[in-house]
């Protein structure tokens, strides 16, 4: 079993070790390698011209109908990545899904990572308007999971409910769940649980497969808010990311139940350190914690996590490229949730508001899900002290308020540092 | 999923056991045939169009069944699967219909002076009268693997040939991306509109892609003949009209599909048919005739008659509520219709349910008053 994963991670590796060479002179270098790699794809069989292919997207409002032209779609619709995955693949979604007037959805997935290179003639000015023009042609990815730098962090518990921050992480050589054949989703689990359980002290855990969990089991995890279901959102499924559920699905979390791993579901696997209260800190630093023990697991037994410089970790939807972070807390701010200059704060300390049920929720009673709303460009230890200065600042405005003091809008902060 | 057919490449890298689907807790036709050993033949093979076996079982791996329903729990993407993958798709149409062996022949009769009777079933217990089919067009690959050319040129074909159809056929299409608010509510009132499906087991064998591109309905101006395309399967043909003339029902279904493949073949194209499986569809549950004759019919007493069920397994007739598959009966009226669908001719499966709604009227009219019905019993047919 491990010899056929060893011979396709070796040329995995090529691509990863070229990936790691920073140096401005040998991008092209790079470029002109990756070139030579990529097309080893088979070439599509049609009997339809790209003219008579090409989706129907004029009622749709999502980024990856706003950059297909039918010139790109000419361009790239008979190209494969080297597993096969193509281009009406990795768009099928955005095409089912035309979108929402007010919400503007990503409309496209990666299979492998090299779909992100492959189709760069798509995915870079869809990841450009995604993330507020950060441009994968020129500009570079910092990843920073040094917690150490971190200023303050904890946040006055009279406001912040609890403490949270996500990523996700994919596994080198193996394709991404809208793609992944059964046995390379197997073996996904299989590496991940296998350095989960290597983990030690306060990040001891335990792993529930979806198949074979029991009912008092899944119960707990349940009332514990940890267990994710079979997605239901057409933006997911649309993609081909539930094929086969439940199996090779699971849910890992340490005995504390601080720090948790999703396996199998939009990504290889998500990460989650949380607790209640407001210590954002001592919640980063588990979680880079826990995310380098992980990968230095992993490495000990020959597999890495999928990352470049251009485009940081690599994970499914292209939104959650770079850090693939989102830090957040619930916060009460009732007077301050009120005020009309609320939307115009948040935005200028680059952070969003959810419900307290997530993403599409909305707020219950006065209480908030403020989190960072940039992922690609900066790094984590940015964006988490972005949202410690700004959660610091919303809950002064909150007290002043209280006090019946006025507020002022900050001043933007800058987006690329 | 189409043309992504180097994804079978990938997977030949891994052995045949890291492959196999947990089918542990499944109960469709699909999973009780599919062995390791099965897996491992197949697996390696694909179509001239690059459907391969995971794309066969897809839809029944992700939907493991009911404990009460047999689902089929496989498609196929092209007329050349049911060859491809006979060792699959053999048994599992044994199984699900009714013990029809590989070497068995299948009739094709749309003659409709073959049928007997049917022009009298009592309207007032017969509400409705209705006769549907699918048709696949030869050379196009099937709903599950279409590209989005290929379902717009089986659109194209077929309005083209319908546009041809005269006198009490004459109609008209309606695009499903390009219908007005008027007409759209027009067909959801005149009951024709079809939706995206929504049922789990048709989404996940990739049939609602590309959703509405190249899909809509055609209708006669009377709008007792309509026509789906691009949903399930290429065509849905579908007669009705209210009351109990089945024969007439069935007269102007023979004479449109007849007219409709006369069409087709005028422009070059075949329908999809051989003599053993019949007319090939999307779903091995549809092979054969893919008829359904149906009527819509007041069985308020007879319905709570103990013996019901067998009444109807003997006449080899289902029941259904009004609202089609899976729904409940609402006020003692049921859709009573042929349960087979391959291995009869569609004369003799339309004959089987005009013979048979006419045995459940008089029935019906007894209990009413208070008559017994034991001497009316029918035989196994």
């Amino acid at each position: 079993m491990a010899s056929s994963f060893a011979r396709i991670l070796s040329s995995k590796r090529k691509v990863g070790i070229l990936s790691l060479v920073g140096a401005g002179s040998l991008t092209v270098g790079f470029f002109l390698n990756r070139e030579q790699h990529v097309n080893a794809g088979a070439h599509v069989r049609r009997i339809y011209p790209a003219s008579a292919e090409y989706p129907d997207l004029r009622k749709h409002n999502n980024c990856m109908a706003s950059h297909l032209t039918p010139a790109v779609y000419a361009k790239l619709c008979d190209k494969t990545t080297p597993n096969g995955y193509t281009l009406d693949l990795a768009i099928q979604t955005g095409v089912d899904n035309p979108g929402h007037p007010f919400i503007k959805t990503v409309g496209m997935v990666a299979g492998d990572e090299e779909s992100y290179e492959v189709f760069a003639d798509i995915f870079n000015p869809v990841i450009k308007e995604r993330h507020n023009g950060y441009d994968p042609c020129n500009m570079k990815h910092p990843t920073d999971l040094d917690s150490s730098k971190i200023r303050g962090g904890q946040f006055d518990e009279k406001y912040v409910l609890s403490s949270r921050v996500r990523t996700g992480r994919s596994i080198r050589g193996l394709s991404l769940p809208p793609a992944c054949t059964r046995a390379e989703r197997r073996e996904v689990e299989r590496v991940v649980i296998d350095a989960l359980a290597g983990l030690k002290g306060d990040l001891a855990g335990k792993y529930y497969s979806l198949t074979l969990m029991t009912e008092q089991e899944q119960q707990q995890l349940i009332d514990d808010h940890f267990l994710f279901d079979k997605p239901v959102s057409p933006l997911l499924t649309c993609a081909g990311m539930a094929r086969d559920w439940p199996d090779a699905r699971g849910i890992w979390h340490n005995n504390e139940k601080t720090f948790l791993v999703w396996v199998n579901e939009e990504d290889h696997t998500r990460v989650i350190s949380m607790e209640k209260g407001g210590n954002m800190k001592r919640v980063f630093e588990r979680f880079c914690k826990g995310l380098q023990e992980v990968e230095r697991l992993i490495q000990e037994k020959g597999w890495e996590f999928m990352w470049n410089e251009r485009l940081g970790y690599i994970l499914t939807c292209p939104s959650n490229l770079g850090t693939g972070l989102r830090a957040g807390v619930h916060v009460t701010l009732p007077r301050l949730s009120k005020d009309p200059r609320f939307p115009k704060i948040l935005d200028n300390l680059r952070l969003q508001k959810r419900g307290t049920g997530g993403v599409d929720t909305a707020a219950v009673g006065n209480t908030f899900d403020i989190s960072n709303l940039d992922r690609l460009g900066q790094s984590e230890v940015q964006l988490v002290q972005t949202v410690i200065d700004g959660v610091n600042y919303l809950i002064e405005c909150e007290k002043k308020l209280e006090r019946g003091q006025d507020i002022k809008i900050p001043a933007p902060i800058s987006q690329f540092k | 999923m189409p043309f992504g057919n180097s994804h079978n490449t990938l997977k030949m890298k891994f052995s045949s056991e890291q492959e196999f689907p947990d089918l542990s807790k499944h109960n469709n036709h699909m999973a009780k045939v599919l062995t390791p050993a099965l897996y491992e033949k197949l697996r390696s093979k694909q179509t001239p169009s690059g459907f391969t076996l995971d794309d066969v079982i897809q839809t029944g791996v992700d939907n493991p069944g009911h404990p009460f329903i047999m689902t089929v729990g496989c498609v196929a993407g092209d007329e050349e699967t049911y060859e491809v993958f006979k060792e699959l798709l053999d048994p599992v149409i044994q199984d699900r219909h009714g013990g029809y062996k590989p070497t068995d022949k299948h009739k094709t009769d749309l003659n409709p002076s073959n049928l007997k009777g049917g022009d009298d079933l009592d309207a007032n217990y017969v509400l409705s009268s209705r006769v549907r089919t699918g048709r696949s067009v030869r050379g196009f690959c099937l709903p599950p693997h279409c590209s989005r050319g290929e379902r717009r040129a089986v659109e194209k074909l077929s309005v083209e040939a319908l546009g041809a159809l005269t006198g009490d056929l004459k109609g008209k299409y309606y695009a499903l991306k390009n219908m007005t608010e008027a007409e759209q509510q027009q067909l959801i009132d005149d009951h024709f509109l079809f939706d995206k499906p929504v049922s789990p087991l048709l989404l996940a064998s990739g049939m609602a892609r590309d959703w509405p591109d190249a899909r809509g309905i055609w209708h006669n101006d009377n709008k007792t003949f309509l026509v789906w395309v691009n949903e399930e399967d290429h065509l849905r043909v579908i007669s009705m009209q209210k009351g109990g003339n089945m024969k007439e029902v069935f007269n102007r279904f023979c004479t449109g599909l007849t007219k409709i493949e006369e069409l087709f073949k005028n422009k070059g194209h075949a329908f999809m048919w051989n003599e053993h499986l019949g007319y090939v569809l999307t779903c091995p549950s549809n092979l054969g005739t893919g008829l359904r004759a149906g009527v819509h019919v007041k069985l308020p007493n007879l319905s709570k008659y103990r013996q019901f069920e067998e009444i109807l397994k003997r006449l080899r007739l289902q029941k259904r509520g009004t609202g089609g598959v899976d729904t409940a009966a609402v006020g003692g009226v049921f859709d009573i219709s042929n349960a087979d669908r391959l291995g009869f001719s569609e004369v003799e499966l339309v004959q089987m349910v005009v013979d048979g709604v006419k045995l459940l009227v008089e029935m019906e009219k007894r209990l009413e008053k208070g008559q017994a019905i034991e001497d009316l019993m029918p035989a196994q047919k």
